[in-house]
Protein backbone atom coordinates (compact mmCIF):
# COMPACT_ATOMS: atom_id res chain seq x y z
CA UNK A 1 0.00 0.00 0.00
CA UNK A 2 0.89 3.71 -0.89
CA UNK A 3 2.30 5.34 2.37
CA UNK A 4 0.72 9.10 2.43
CA UNK A 5 2.43 9.84 5.83
CA UNK A 6 5.58 8.40 6.80
CA UNK A 7 6.97 9.28 10.29
CA UNK A 8 10.55 8.34 11.36
CA UNK A 9 12.27 8.80 14.75
CA UNK A 10 10.20 11.83 15.35
CA UNK A 11 10.86 14.14 18.44
CA UNK A 12 9.78 17.02 20.27
CA UNK A 13 10.62 18.97 23.37
CA UNK A 14 9.58 21.67 25.30
CA UNK A 15 12.03 22.69 27.56
CA UNK A 16 12.81 19.37 29.67
CA UNK A 17 10.31 17.87 28.76
CA UNK A 18 10.69 15.51 26.19
CA UNK A 19 6.98 14.81 24.00
CA UNK A 20 8.01 12.49 20.95
CA UNK A 21 11.20 10.67 21.28
CA UNK A 22 11.88 8.71 17.68
CA UNK A 23 8.69 8.17 17.24
CA UNK A 24 7.90 6.09 14.05
CA UNK A 25 4.68 5.75 11.90
CA UNK A 26 3.44 4.94 8.83
CA UNK A 27 -0.38 5.81 7.13
CA UNK A 28 -1.20 4.01 3.83
CA UNK A 29 -3.47 5.81 1.59
CA UNK A 30 -6.82 5.59 2.52
CA UNK A 31 -5.63 3.97 6.09
CA UNK A 32 -6.99 5.08 9.37
CA UNK A 33 -4.95 5.17 12.08
CA UNK A 34 -5.81 5.69 15.91
CA UNK A 35 -3.03 6.83 17.91
CA UNK A 36 -4.21 6.20 21.63
CA UNK A 37 -2.17 7.65 24.87
CA UNK A 38 -2.62 8.72 28.43
CA UNK A 39 -3.47 12.41 28.49
CA UNK A 40 -0.02 15.00 27.76
CA UNK A 41 0.99 11.93 26.09
CA UNK A 42 1.96 13.90 22.75
CA UNK A 43 -1.10 12.77 20.54
CA UNK A 44 -1.97 16.70 19.81
CA UNK A 45 1.78 17.74 19.31
CA UNK A 46 2.36 14.83 16.84
CA UNK A 47 -0.69 15.61 14.87
CA UNK A 48 0.46 19.30 15.42
CA UNK A 49 3.30 18.50 13.78
CA UNK A 50 2.09 16.59 10.66
CA UNK A 51 0.33 19.81 9.35
CA UNK A 52 3.21 21.89 10.27
CA UNK A 53 1.43 23.76 13.32
CA UNK A 54 4.60 23.07 15.15
CA UNK A 55 8.05 22.38 14.11
CA UNK A 56 9.83 18.76 15.57
CA UNK A 57 13.01 18.82 16.81
CA UNK A 58 14.21 16.07 14.67
CA UNK A 59 13.07 13.02 12.44
CA UNK A 60 11.59 12.68 9.63
CA UNK A 61 8.00 13.51 8.58
CA UNK A 62 7.08 12.84 4.97
CA UNK A 63 3.32 14.02 4.10
CA UNK A 64 2.85 13.00 0.25
CA UNK A 65 6.74 12.50 -0.11
CA UNK A 66 7.42 15.81 1.73
CA UNK A 67 9.76 16.64 4.19
CA UNK A 68 7.07 18.76 6.31
CA UNK A 69 9.72 20.74 8.98
CA UNK A 70 11.86 21.74 5.40
CA UNK A 71 8.80 23.36 3.26
CA UNK A 72 8.63 26.68 3.29
CA UNK A 73 4.89 28.39 3.90
CA UNK A 74 3.99 28.65 0.48
CA UNK A 75 5.09 24.45 -0.04
CA UNK A 76 3.22 23.96 3.33
CA UNK A 77 0.22 25.57 2.47
CA UNK A 78 -0.19 23.81 -0.96
CA UNK A 79 0.03 20.43 1.58
CA UNK A 80 -2.43 21.44 3.69
CA UNK A 81 -4.77 22.01 1.12
CA UNK A 82 -4.32 18.15 0.69
CA UNK A 83 -4.52 17.69 4.73
CA UNK A 84 -7.52 18.56 6.81
CA UNK A 85 -7.47 19.21 10.82
CA UNK A 86 -10.44 18.51 13.13
CA UNK A 87 -9.55 20.72 16.33
CA UNK A 88 -10.43 19.35 19.48
CA UNK A 89 -12.41 22.67 20.29
CA UNK A 90 -13.80 22.42 16.59
CA UNK A 91 -12.55 26.01 16.51
CA UNK A 92 -14.98 27.52 14.56
CA UNK A 93 -14.86 31.25 13.97
CA UNK A 94 -17.26 32.72 16.41
CA UNK A 95 -17.99 36.00 14.03
CA UNK A 96 -18.91 34.31 10.90
CA UNK A 97 -21.84 32.76 9.91
CA UNK A 98 -21.97 28.69 8.94
CA UNK A 99 -21.36 29.60 5.67
CA UNK A 100 -18.90 32.00 5.93
CA UNK A 101 -17.00 29.41 8.20
CA UNK A 102 -16.82 26.89 5.47
CA UNK A 103 -16.30 29.73 2.24
CA UNK A 104 -12.92 30.21 4.62
CA UNK A 105 -10.65 28.03 3.63
CA UNK A 106 -11.74 27.25 -0.25
CA UNK A 107 -11.56 31.39 -0.70
CA UNK A 108 -7.65 30.99 0.76
CA UNK A 109 -6.81 28.17 -1.42
CA UNK A 110 -9.05 28.05 -4.17
CA UNK A 111 -8.69 31.61 -5.26
CA UNK A 112 -10.37 31.57 -8.56
CA UNK A 113 -13.29 29.80 -7.68
CA UNK A 114 -17.16 31.30 -8.56
CA UNK A 115 -19.50 32.25 -6.13
CA UNK A 116 -21.67 29.49 -7.55
CA UNK A 117 -19.16 26.89 -7.00
CA UNK A 118 -18.61 28.04 -3.46
CA UNK A 119 -22.75 27.95 -2.59
CA UNK A 120 -22.90 24.46 -4.33
CA UNK A 121 -19.69 23.04 -2.23
CA UNK A 122 -21.11 24.77 1.17
CA UNK A 123 -24.51 22.80 0.20
CA UNK A 124 -22.79 19.83 -0.46
CA UNK A 125 -20.51 19.07 2.34
CA UNK A 126 -23.66 20.71 4.60
CA UNK A 127 -26.15 17.78 3.04
CA UNK A 128 -23.40 15.01 3.77
CA UNK A 129 -22.98 16.37 7.78
CA UNK A 130 -26.79 16.25 7.79
CA UNK A 131 -26.82 20.04 8.70
CA UNK A 132 -27.64 22.09 5.95
CA UNK A 133 -30.57 23.55 7.62
CA UNK A 134 -27.70 25.70 9.51
CA UNK A 135 -26.39 28.03 7.07
CA UNK A 136 -26.91 30.92 8.17
CA UNK A 137 -26.34 30.14 11.65
CA UNK A 138 -23.32 31.42 14.09
CA UNK A 139 -22.00 28.54 15.39
CA UNK A 140 -22.81 29.77 19.12
CA UNK A 141 -26.33 28.68 18.01
CA UNK A 142 -25.53 25.54 17.69
CA UNK A 143 -25.18 22.38 19.92
CA UNK A 144 -21.98 20.19 20.53
CA UNK A 145 -22.55 17.56 18.14
CA UNK A 146 -23.78 20.11 15.82
CA UNK A 147 -20.67 22.40 16.29
CA UNK A 148 -18.54 19.12 15.52
CA UNK A 149 -20.01 18.67 12.29
CA UNK A 150 -19.78 21.71 11.20
CA UNK A 151 -16.19 21.93 12.18
CA UNK A 152 -16.09 18.22 9.97
CA UNK A 153 -17.71 20.14 7.22
CA UNK A 154 -15.24 22.73 7.07
CA UNK A 155 -12.91 20.24 6.99
CA UNK A 156 -14.12 18.04 4.05
CA UNK A 157 -14.96 21.11 1.74
CA UNK A 158 -11.70 21.46 0.10
CA UNK A 159 -11.92 17.37 -0.01
CA UNK A 160 -8.70 16.57 1.46
CA UNK A 161 -6.47 13.17 0.67
CA UNK A 162 -6.02 13.18 4.30
CA UNK A 163 -7.94 14.18 7.24
CA UNK A 164 -6.56 14.88 11.21
CA UNK A 165 -8.88 14.04 13.94
CA UNK A 166 -7.85 15.85 17.29
CA UNK A 167 -10.44 13.76 19.74
CA UNK A 168 -13.51 13.91 17.90
CA UNK A 169 -15.48 12.78 20.23
CA UNK A 170 -14.13 14.23 23.68
CA UNK A 171 -17.22 15.99 25.20
CA UNK A 172 -19.90 15.26 23.80
CA UNK A 173 -22.65 12.51 24.67
CA UNK A 174 -21.96 8.52 24.25
CA UNK A 175 -24.65 9.22 21.41
CA UNK A 176 -23.68 11.94 19.75
CA UNK A 177 -20.34 10.70 20.15
CA UNK A 178 -21.40 7.33 18.37
CA UNK A 179 -22.81 9.27 15.69
CA UNK A 180 -19.87 11.19 15.07
CA UNK A 181 -17.59 8.21 14.77
CA UNK A 182 -19.94 6.61 12.26
CA UNK A 183 -20.15 9.91 10.33
CA UNK A 184 -16.18 9.62 9.79
CA UNK A 185 -16.37 6.58 8.83
CA UNK A 186 -19.02 7.27 6.42
CA UNK A 187 -17.08 10.16 4.83
CA UNK A 188 -14.18 8.05 4.84
CA UNK A 189 -15.87 6.36 2.40
CA UNK A 190 -17.39 8.89 0.31
CA UNK A 191 -14.29 11.06 0.35
CA UNK A 192 -11.31 8.19 0.23
CA UNK A 193 -9.56 9.63 2.71
CA UNK A 194 -6.71 8.54 4.94
CA UNK A 195 -6.75 9.42 8.41
CA UNK A 196 -5.31 9.74 11.90
CA UNK A 197 -7.51 9.74 14.63
CA UNK A 198 -6.36 10.75 18.32
CA UNK A 199 -9.04 9.53 20.48
CA UNK A 200 -9.38 7.81 24.05
CA UNK A 201 -13.40 7.00 23.03
CA UNK A 202 -12.81 2.62 22.59
CA UNK A 203 -16.06 3.03 20.58
CA UNK A 204 -14.70 5.75 18.52
CA UNK A 205 -11.17 3.93 18.26
CA UNK A 206 -13.15 0.35 17.39
CA UNK A 207 -15.59 1.61 14.80
CA UNK A 208 -13.19 3.77 13.32
CA UNK A 209 -9.55 2.09 13.19
CA UNK A 210 -7.88 0.22 10.56
CA UNK A 211 -4.47 0.43 12.86
CA UNK A 212 -4.22 1.43 16.50
CA UNK A 213 -0.53 3.04 17.82
CA UNK A 214 -0.48 3.24 21.10
CA UNK A 215 1.94 6.59 22.12
CA UNK A 216 3.53 5.72 25.24
CA UNK A 217 6.97 7.68 26.57
CA UNK A 218 7.20 9.32 23.38
CA UNK A 219 7.47 6.52 21.36
CA UNK A 220 5.10 4.16 19.61
CA UNK A 221 4.39 1.46 22.20
CA UNK A 222 2.64 -1.01 20.53
CA UNK A 223 0.68 -1.10 17.16
CA UNK A 224 -1.33 -3.56 15.20
CA UNK A 225 -5.24 -3.84 14.96
CA UNK A 226 -8.10 -3.26 17.30
CA UNK A 227 -8.28 -6.60 18.22
CA UNK A 228 -4.73 -7.37 18.39
CA UNK A 229 -4.04 -5.14 21.17
CA UNK A 230 -7.72 -5.99 22.74
CA UNK A 231 -5.98 -9.36 22.60
CA UNK A 232 -2.65 -8.39 23.91
CA UNK A 233 -1.77 -9.51 27.58
CA UNK A 234 1.16 -6.57 28.27
CA UNK A 235 -0.54 -4.73 31.26
CA UNK A 236 0.15 -1.48 29.68
CA UNK A 237 -1.77 -2.23 26.83
CA UNK A 238 -4.21 -3.98 28.12
CA UNK A 239 -5.30 -1.09 30.91
CA UNK A 240 -6.38 0.61 27.90
CA UNK A 241 -9.17 -1.56 26.56
CA UNK A 242 -10.65 -2.30 30.21
CA UNK B 1 23.55 43.18 38.77
CA UNK B 2 20.08 41.20 38.84
CA UNK B 3 17.28 43.67 38.18
CA UNK B 4 14.10 43.49 39.76
CA UNK B 5 11.55 40.21 38.51
CA UNK B 6 9.46 43.41 37.47
CA UNK B 7 11.50 45.43 36.12
CA UNK B 8 13.11 43.07 34.28
CA UNK B 9 9.77 41.72 33.05
CA UNK B 10 9.20 44.95 32.08
CA UNK B 11 12.09 45.07 29.81
CA UNK B 12 11.73 41.72 28.40
CA UNK B 13 7.46 42.74 27.21
CA UNK B 14 9.07 46.11 25.91
CA UNK B 15 11.60 44.02 23.75
CA UNK B 16 8.93 41.74 22.38
CA UNK B 17 6.05 44.40 21.67
CA UNK B 18 9.14 45.73 19.65
CA UNK B 19 9.88 42.76 17.59
CA UNK B 20 6.06 42.49 17.36
CA UNK B 21 5.90 45.64 15.84
CA UNK B 22 8.69 44.81 13.56
CA UNK B 23 6.74 41.79 12.71
CA UNK B 24 3.85 44.19 11.47
CA UNK B 25 6.33 46.52 9.16
CA UNK B 26 7.47 43.14 7.68
CA UNK B 27 4.23 41.27 7.48
CA UNK B 28 2.19 44.39 6.74
CA UNK B 29 4.53 44.73 3.18
CA UNK B 30 4.25 41.29 1.84
CA UNK B 31 0.91 40.13 -0.22
CA UNK B 32 -1.40 39.39 -0.02
CA UNK B 33 -3.05 42.67 0.93
CA UNK B 34 -6.58 41.79 3.44
CA UNK B 35 -8.17 45.14 1.96
CA UNK B 36 -11.79 43.46 2.84
CA UNK B 37 -10.50 42.23 6.35
CA UNK B 38 -9.07 46.27 6.70
CA UNK B 39 -12.16 47.41 5.73
CA UNK B 40 -14.61 45.56 8.32
CA UNK B 41 -11.62 46.66 10.99
CA UNK B 42 -12.19 50.28 9.87
CA UNK B 43 -15.80 50.04 10.47
CA UNK B 44 -15.92 48.12 13.60
CA UNK B 45 -12.91 49.98 15.29
CA UNK B 46 -13.68 53.48 14.10
CA UNK B 47 -17.63 53.47 14.22
CA UNK B 48 -18.28 51.50 17.75
CA UNK B 49 -16.13 53.82 19.23
CA UNK B 50 -17.86 56.90 17.53
CA UNK B 51 -20.52 57.40 20.18
CA UNK B 52 -18.13 56.78 22.78
CA UNK B 53 -15.57 59.64 21.79
CA UNK B 54 -18.83 62.13 21.14
CA UNK B 55 -20.01 61.84 24.62
CA UNK B 56 -16.87 61.87 26.07
CA UNK B 57 -15.51 64.78 24.35
CA UNK B 58 -19.13 66.93 24.32
CA UNK B 59 -18.70 66.54 28.41
CA UNK B 60 -14.74 67.52 28.02
CA UNK B 61 -15.95 70.50 26.22
CA UNK B 62 -18.18 71.93 28.28
CA UNK B 63 -16.65 71.21 31.46
CA UNK B 64 -13.20 71.90 30.89
CA UNK B 65 -15.39 75.43 29.92
CA UNK B 66 -17.23 75.59 33.14
CA UNK B 67 -14.35 75.05 35.41
CA UNK B 68 -12.22 77.46 33.47
CA UNK B 69 -14.60 80.09 33.67
CA UNK B 70 -14.33 81.65 37.20
CA UNK B 71 -10.30 81.78 37.04
CA UNK B 72 -10.35 83.64 33.94
CA UNK B 73 -13.07 86.35 35.48
CA UNK B 74 -11.15 86.61 38.36
CA UNK B 75 -7.87 87.69 35.78
CA UNK B 76 -10.18 89.67 33.65
CA UNK B 77 -9.44 88.02 30.49
CA UNK B 78 -12.95 86.10 30.73
CA UNK B 79 -13.02 87.38 26.94
CA UNK B 80 -10.49 84.96 26.10
CA UNK B 81 -12.10 81.22 27.18
CA UNK B 82 -12.57 80.35 24.16
CA UNK B 83 -9.28 80.84 22.65
CA UNK B 84 -7.93 78.80 25.63
CA UNK B 85 -9.99 76.02 25.46
CA UNK B 86 -10.20 75.53 22.21
CA UNK B 87 -5.82 75.55 22.17
CA UNK B 88 -6.29 73.12 25.12
CA UNK B 89 -8.20 70.99 23.22
CA UNK B 90 -7.02 70.72 20.19
CA UNK B 91 -3.60 70.42 21.18
CA UNK B 92 -3.64 68.15 23.96
CA UNK B 93 -6.92 67.27 25.81
CA UNK B 94 -8.76 66.14 22.69
CA UNK B 95 -5.90 64.04 21.32
CA UNK B 96 -5.03 62.22 24.74
CA UNK B 97 -8.30 61.96 26.15
CA UNK B 98 -9.95 60.50 22.99
CA UNK B 99 -6.92 58.17 23.02
CA UNK B 100 -7.12 57.22 26.36
CA UNK B 101 -10.90 56.15 25.06
CA UNK B 102 -9.75 54.71 22.44
CA UNK B 103 -7.26 52.41 24.66
CA UNK B 104 -9.73 51.56 27.35
CA UNK B 105 -12.39 50.26 24.36
CA UNK B 106 -10.41 48.71 21.63
CA UNK B 107 -7.21 47.40 23.07
CA UNK B 108 -9.54 45.64 25.54
CA UNK B 109 -11.46 44.14 22.90
CA UNK B 110 -9.11 43.22 20.74
CA UNK B 111 -6.64 41.85 23.08
CA UNK B 112 -10.07 39.48 24.49
CA UNK B 113 -10.98 38.76 20.78
CA UNK B 114 -7.30 37.91 20.25
CA UNK B 115 -7.01 36.39 23.29
CA UNK B 116 -9.98 33.95 22.74
CA UNK B 117 -9.33 33.15 19.30
CA UNK B 118 -5.82 31.48 20.41
CA UNK B 119 -7.85 29.61 23.55
CA UNK B 120 -9.86 28.09 21.28
CA UNK B 121 -7.74 27.39 18.46
CA UNK B 122 -9.42 29.48 15.65
CA UNK B 123 -5.76 30.90 14.99
CA UNK B 124 -4.38 27.81 14.20
CA UNK B 125 -7.39 26.35 12.50
CA UNK B 126 -6.59 29.94 10.09
CA UNK B 127 -3.20 29.25 9.44
CA UNK B 128 -4.19 25.64 8.31
CA UNK B 129 -7.16 27.31 6.28
CA UNK B 130 -3.53 28.68 4.19
CA UNK B 131 -4.25 32.32 5.56
CA UNK B 132 -0.87 34.09 7.73
CA UNK B 133 -2.92 35.04 11.05
CA UNK B 134 -0.67 37.46 11.61
CA UNK B 135 -1.55 39.47 8.28
CA UNK B 136 -5.30 38.74 8.68
CA UNK B 137 -5.50 39.58 12.36
CA UNK B 138 -2.89 41.32 13.45
CA UNK B 139 -2.11 43.62 10.28
CA UNK B 140 -5.71 44.62 9.44
CA UNK B 141 -6.50 45.38 13.49
CA UNK B 142 -2.95 47.78 13.89
CA UNK B 143 -3.53 49.12 10.12
CA UNK B 144 -7.25 49.86 11.17
CA UNK B 145 -6.63 51.44 14.67
CA UNK B 146 -3.55 53.92 13.17
CA UNK B 147 -6.11 55.48 10.88
CA UNK B 148 -9.34 55.70 12.72
CA UNK B 149 -8.01 57.00 15.72
CA UNK B 150 -6.78 60.43 14.19
CA UNK B 151 -10.47 60.35 12.63
CA UNK B 152 -12.32 60.36 16.01
CA UNK B 153 -9.54 62.81 17.06
CA UNK B 154 -10.58 65.05 14.68
CA UNK B 155 -14.84 64.21 15.49
CA UNK B 156 -14.08 64.52 19.34
CA UNK B 157 -12.31 67.84 18.96
CA UNK B 158 -14.80 68.87 16.96
CA UNK B 159 -17.76 67.97 19.14
CA UNK B 160 -16.01 69.13 22.44
CA UNK B 161 -15.27 72.68 20.97
CA UNK B 162 -19.48 72.24 20.29
CA UNK B 163 -19.61 71.66 23.77
CA UNK B 164 -17.15 74.67 24.72
CA UNK B 165 -19.38 76.67 22.80
CA UNK B 166 -22.49 75.46 24.75
CA UNK B 167 -19.96 75.92 28.21
CA UNK B 168 -19.51 79.68 27.47
CA UNK B 169 -23.27 80.39 26.73
CA UNK B 170 -24.23 79.42 30.16
CA UNK B 171 -23.17 81.94 31.83
CA UNK B 172 -22.43 84.45 28.70
CA UNK B 173 -23.78 85.20 24.79
CA UNK B 174 -21.22 84.39 21.95
CA UNK B 175 -22.23 84.01 18.63
CA UNK B 176 -21.26 80.65 17.40
CA UNK B 177 -19.05 82.49 14.52
CA UNK B 178 -17.70 84.42 16.53
CA UNK B 179 -16.24 81.64 18.90
CA UNK B 180 -14.38 79.85 16.27
CA UNK B 181 -13.12 82.76 14.86
CA UNK B 182 -11.82 83.52 18.13
CA UNK B 183 -10.38 79.96 18.06
CA UNK B 184 -9.41 79.88 14.71
CA UNK B 185 -7.52 83.37 14.86
CA UNK B 186 -5.66 82.15 17.40
CA UNK B 187 -4.37 78.51 16.34
CA UNK B 188 -1.28 77.85 14.43
CA UNK B 189 0.06 75.36 12.59
CA UNK B 190 2.45 74.26 15.31
CA UNK B 191 -0.65 73.32 17.38
CA UNK B 192 -2.99 71.38 14.81
CA UNK B 193 0.15 69.78 13.49
CA UNK B 194 1.95 67.79 15.90
CA UNK B 195 -1.26 67.53 17.75
CA UNK B 196 -2.63 65.83 14.87
CA UNK B 197 0.65 63.40 14.21
CA UNK B 198 0.61 62.12 17.71
CA UNK B 199 -2.52 60.77 17.12
CA UNK B 200 -1.42 58.41 14.52
CA UNK B 201 1.39 57.00 17.10
CA UNK B 202 -1.73 57.15 19.96
CA UNK B 203 -3.82 54.66 17.18
CA UNK B 204 -0.75 52.72 16.24
CA UNK B 205 0.59 51.87 20.13
CA UNK B 206 -3.01 51.05 21.10
CA UNK B 207 -3.17 48.43 17.72
CA UNK B 208 0.12 46.86 18.37
CA UNK B 209 -0.45 46.35 22.24
CA UNK B 210 -3.84 45.10 22.19
CA UNK B 211 -2.88 42.63 19.32
CA UNK B 212 0.42 42.03 21.25
CA UNK B 213 -1.36 40.75 24.59
CA UNK B 214 -4.33 39.36 22.81
CA UNK B 215 -1.80 37.02 19.86
CA UNK B 216 0.53 35.49 22.97
CA UNK B 217 -1.92 35.08 25.74
CA UNK B 218 -1.40 31.76 27.50
CA UNK B 219 -4.43 29.34 27.14
CA UNK B 220 -7.06 29.33 29.18
CA UNK B 221 -9.70 32.00 29.85
CA UNK B 222 -7.56 33.61 32.76
CA UNK B 223 -5.15 34.56 30.61
CA UNK B 224 -7.80 36.42 28.21
CA UNK B 225 -9.00 38.19 30.97
CA UNK B 226 -5.38 39.60 31.97
CA UNK B 227 -4.69 39.95 28.19
CA UNK B 228 -7.40 43.06 28.02
CA UNK B 229 -6.27 44.51 30.92
CA UNK B 230 -2.67 44.18 30.40
CA UNK B 231 -3.78 45.80 27.15
CA UNK B 232 -5.36 49.10 28.63
CA UNK B 233 -2.91 49.38 31.02
CA UNK B 234 0.30 49.39 28.90
CA UNK B 235 -1.48 51.38 25.67
CA UNK B 236 -2.53 53.69 28.26
CA UNK B 237 0.50 54.46 30.12
CA UNK B 238 2.19 54.25 25.81
CA UNK B 239 0.15 57.25 25.16
CA UNK B 240 1.73 59.15 28.33
CA UNK B 241 5.20 58.39 27.00
CA UNK B 242 4.68 58.66 23.46
CA UNK B 243 2.83 62.35 24.32
CA UNK B 244 6.32 63.28 26.36
CA UNK B 245 8.68 62.41 23.77
CA UNK B 246 5.67 64.63 20.99
CA UNK B 247 6.13 67.38 23.51
CA UNK B 248 9.95 67.47 23.80
CA UNK B 249 10.57 66.94 19.79
CA UNK B 250 7.86 69.53 19.22
CA UNK B 251 9.97 71.35 21.52
CA UNK B 252 13.01 71.46 20.28
CA UNK B 253 11.75 71.91 16.71
CA UNK B 254 10.01 75.35 17.63
CA UNK B 255 6.65 74.18 17.24
CA UNK B 256 5.49 75.11 21.01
Amino acid sequence: MENVIVIEHLCKRFGSNIVLDEFSLTVGKEENVVVMGKSGAGKSVLIKCIIGLLKPDSGKLLVFDQNIPELDHEELDRVRARVGFLFQSNALYDSMTVRKNLEFPLRRHWIRITQKEVDDMVTEVLENVGLAETVDKLPEELSGGMRKRIALARTLILKPEIILYDEPTTGLDPVTGREISQLIVEMQKKYHTASIIISHDMHCVKLTADKVSLLMGGRCYAEGTYTQLEQSTDPKIKQFFE
Amino acid sequence: MLLPTKFRRFLEDTGLITRFAGHYFSQGVKPRLELAELIRQCYIIGYSSLGLVALTGFIMGLVLTMQLRPALVNYGVASQLPVMVGIAIVREIGPVITALIFAGKIASSVGAELGSMKVTEQIDAMEVSGTNPFKYLVVTRVAASTLMLPILVLVGDAISLGGAFIGVNIKGVTSLHLFFRQILDNLSFGDVLPAFIKTWFFGFAVGVVGCYKGYTSSKGTEGVGRAANSAVVLSSILIFIIDLIVVQVTDVMGLN
